[in-house]
């Protein structure tokens, strides 16, 4: 129960006196309250600082430290304080809670000291206020990021059993796991610079052969070049064959980026092999050439900066895609405005529209190569216009692209924040479960106490004011495992009880009873419930007679019988379900008639309905035994009546 | 009666907004938190049955809980609620609300508040009776009727809630409003009277001990 509520108590529980005058059975006994002491002050003292407050406050909370007896262990007699060796800072919001019932989460406190201090002190942390509660998640998140980057440290530790393919994958997706790995790595990083500044090299002109004009290394120095590239690509291959080899997932690898990069690096040189001959083909062999510089892509393998740059590209896509959408509208209008612009002056350059498109390109990205300019006054204006529109179309790009990189790295906190949300559902079930934990706790409560408090009312004659002599033994059994306010609360639960004649039960018990409340019951020893109309659900009471709707013949026979109080422990603890009562009117037939039908049965027509039995051990009791009819001897006129 | 001195913060608004502007939502809400101070403890002593000391832990819990002073429906109906968590108890809370509000204004204040408690508690079984039919006689004519009978009746059964034993059927507050009619209507006209009412309950010695169940509660 929430704190400030625990103060409305006795304010609900003197409304329950409504209720009073319809209700038709006698109510249970109020928990006395046991040595009602007077409201005082108590003295905290954390590590030097004393904070008062009243003892009702702490009792809010009986599962706590402060609320429960536990605080016992901390009181200093000399002092007559509690005394407790903590951070005072954060003992105020814990005490706070008590104040408020609300938690809150300090910014400037260290999420773990936090944490640690409301473990002592026995509080849920789920509890935190929805104003603090995201900061103290993400605080928390954070730190368990911070604890598991230090593991995964340990994460890459070799697995005892792995085959040898798993540990070369191993060591080609985590280079740094072991030597050889590294060892790879820095190869192959070698020789891909080396490759890449072959083909470089390869296109400068190095000195010339006499009667020639310059010529490229790369035909003067055929042979080296050929042999380094035939070098690189066999590196590359065995990687690549390597790799392929050592993939989980063959296919998958096959398909991704990085090995089709690698295809199209080395690609071209077989290709280059097998068609040597062939001259008609040199020129695609020439062009194929263009896709070694793809083999600089391999590097991405090396720098996670490439690979979340070609990410970031990727995922902007759409938005880099309407930008130059709006570009080619720019130009297109631009282009057309200046052809006919300059249209009238000779020699112009604009000869045609595409031919425009070069000078507002040229134009718009503020380069200005000025092999295109224009003559005429109309098309010196609308150049202008053109050249400062573009500085605002270049401006566009730019925080779209900045836009989409915080987008994608809000996506990876949102991937967190996905994963925080199955436990902020996982949190708002478990406040949900301590809210219903208290009527489970009433539940769970009868069950158990009510030995002592059927004790009680056999042991006393029926007065609402118990002498203290009298229940004293009763009460700390009872208090044992409640506290008074607890005990209050279910009291007043009873008493809702007994007003409507209907007992709380958990969901479980529900389902249970209304399904068997279609099915007709069988005289074996299990509770059932009549589903059906007529009587109200439950049995008699000690003096409601008028309570049940028109007997049945006395050919019939279950009928209630009032009992007296003093019957009922004779009997012991018994329980009756509900006994319902029908004319029993109808005929065999109509009985194997109502077998097939489920529940809810309907009530407009006479049925049988049949009688439960007693159970000697009551699954739910109720704390008035009286209330039940006891099954025993003393009562042969309860039938069991079957309904087949 | 009672004094209400109601000290709203508007007075606190105008000076504010002569020194700095504020928006008109903010004045809307300001305006709004109406504060309200109870009476003087001497006064509530001499109105209620409760001691001093008794009227100081009723109103720390009540400020708590409300701290503006004066508690409205929504509140009442939540507060209500937490104790009934299986089942819907905001009809019976509108009910008992209405009890509380003697003066009808929409809220109910400390005093209202103590004076129903001190009937409540420490009132003689003819008072307590007294607040019971009027908690029933929705429309406070004079006279319970079946169909105001039915509505507390199903208000109550409303509490219980879903999961009960036996399984809640839909005449069962019906038919208990009957056994109560069968009970305590005397002549049969159909409505039950105050004196009907009393007369009734001083007779059945269930309803009059379990009057007494609450008086120690505070």
């Amino acid at each position: 129960m929430a704190a400030g509520v625990a103060a409305w108590l006795p304010f609900a529980r003197a409304a329950a006196i409504g209720w009073m005058p319809v209700a038709n059975l006698p109510m249970p006994v109020a928990p006395a309250e046991k040595n009602k002491r007077q409201d005082e002050l108590i003295v905290l003292n954390v590590s030097g600082r004393r904070f008062q407050t009243w003892r009702n406050t702490l009792d809010r909370y009986p599962d706590t430290l402060l609320g429960s007896s536990e605080k016992e262990f901390f009181y200093n007699e000399d002092t007559k304080e509690y005394f407790f060796d903590r951070d005072p800072d954060v003992f105020r919001s814990v005490l706070n809670f008590y104040r408020t019932g609300k938690l809150h989460y300090p910014r400037y406190e260290c999420i773990s000291s936090y944490d640690e201090e409301l473990a002592f002190f026995g509080i849920v942390p789920e509890i935190i206020g929805d104003c603090c509660y995201e900061e103290y998640k993400d605080r928390k998140r954070e730190n368990a990021e911070r604890l598991m980057d230090d593991q995964e440290d340990n994460k890459d530790a070799k697995l005892p059993n792995m085959t040898f393919r798993e540990t070369m994958w191993r060591a080609f997706e985590n280079p740094h796991t072991s030597t050889m790995a590294l060892v790879f790595y820095y190869v192959t990083g070698f020789f891909i610079a080396v490759s890449v500044i072959t083909n470089v090299v390869e296109t400068v002109p190095c000195g010339t052969v006499p009667n020639q004009k310059e010529v490229p290394c790369g035909e003067r120095y055929t042979v080296a070049f050929f042999c380094m590239d035939t070098a690189c690509v066999m590196i590359f291959t065995v990687e690549y064959l390597m790799r392929l080899y050592a993939a989980p997932n063959r296919y998958r690898f096959m398909r991704s980026v990085m090995s089709i990069i690698d295809v199209v690096a080395i690609l071209p040189y077989y290709i280059g092999l097998v068609m040597t001959d062939n001259e008609d083909v040199s020129g695609a062999f020439v062009t194929l050439r263009v896709f070694r510089v793809f083999r600089i892509f391999k590097f991405s393998r090396h720098s996670q900066g490439l690979r979340i740059l070609g990410y970031t590209l990727k995922s902007c896509a759409s938005e880099l895609g309407f930008l130059l959408f709006s570009l080619t509208m720019a130009i297109i209008i631009f282009a057309t405005v200046m052809f006919y612009a300059e249209k009238g002056s000779s020699s112009s350059k604009f000869t045609s529209i595409p031919a425009s498109f070069w000078y507002t390109i040229v134009t718009m990205t503020t380069l200005g190569y000025g092999d295109m300019v224009p003559k005429t006054i109309a098309g010196k204006i609308f150049g202008s216009i053109c050249s400062l529109s573009g500085v605002l179309v270049i401006a566009l790009p730019v925080p779209v692209i900045v836009s989409n990189f915080s987008r994608i790295y809000h996506q990876n906190q949102r991937a967190d924040k996905r994963r925080a949300q199955k436990m902020q559902k996982a949190r708002l079930a478990r406040i949900r479960l301590s809210k219903t934990g208290s009527s489970s706790a009433f539940l769970h409560s009868k069950r158990n106490g009510l030995f002592n408090e059927v004790l009680e009312l056999t042991q006393l004659p029926y007065k609402m004011n118990l002498s203290n002599q009298g229940n004293t033994e009763e009460e700390k059994r009872l208090s044992k495992s409640t506290s008074l306010i607890e005990s209050q609360h279910h009291h007043l639960l009873h008493c809702l009880e007994k007003t409507t004649n209907h007992e709380f039960v958990d969901e479980q018990y529900y389902q249970q009873s209304y399904l068997e409340a279609g099915l007709q019951n069988y005289p074996s020893r299990s509770p059932s419930l009549s589903s059906q109309e007529g009587v109200t659900g439950t049995c008699c009471t000690r003096r409601s007679k008028k309570r049940h709707s028109p007997l049945p013949n006395a050919s019939a026979p279950a009928h209630m019988q009032p009992l007296t109080h003093t019957h009922t422990h004779q009997q012991g603890l018994q329980e009756l379900s509900a006994i319902h009562i029908q004319p029993l009117s109808t005929s065999r037939s109509s009985l194997n008639m109502r077998i097939d039908e489920p529940a809810p049965l309907n009530c407009q027509s006479s049925q049988i309905t049949t009688a439960i039995i007693s159970i000697p051990t009551p699954p739910v009791t109720t704390p008035e035994g009286d209330a039940h009819l006891p099954a025993g001897p003393a009562h042969q006129n309860i039938v069991k009546v079957s309904a087949l | 009666m009672e004094s209400k001195r109601v000290e709203t913060v508007s007075a606190r608004v105008d000076a504010a907004a002569a020194v700095s502007s504020t928006d008109s939502v903010e004045d809307e809400l300001e305006l709004s938190a109406v504060r309200h101070r109870p009476e003087g403890l001497e006064q509530l002593e001499a109105q209620t049955r409760f001691s001093r000391k008794e009227l100081q832990i009723l109103y720390r819990g009540f400020k708590n809980e409300c701290p503006s002073g004066v508690v409205n429906e929504d509140t009442f109906k939540d507060i209500y609620a937490q104790f009934f968590p299986q089942g819907d108890a905001s009809t019976y809370a509108h009910f008992l609300f209405n009890a509380f509000d003697t003066d009808h204004n929409g809220s109910v204040s400390f005093e209202d508040f103590v004076m129903g408690l001190s009937i409540l508690l420490r009132g003689t079984v003819q008072e307590k009776l007294i607040w019971a039919f009027n908690l029933y006689d929705i429309n406070k004519d004079g006279y319970i009727t079946k169909e105001e009978m039915l509505d507390i009746m199903k208000a109550i059964y409303d509490m219980m809630g879903k999961c009960t034993y036996p399984v809640l059927k839909e005449e069962t507050p019906r038919q208990h409003v009957e056994v109560f009619f069968q009970k305590m209507d005397k002549n049969k006209d159909g409505v039950v009277t105050i004196d009907e009412f009393i007369d009734c309950c001083q007779n059945d010695e269930n309803i009059m001990r379990s009057m007494h169940l609450f008086e120690n509660v505070l």
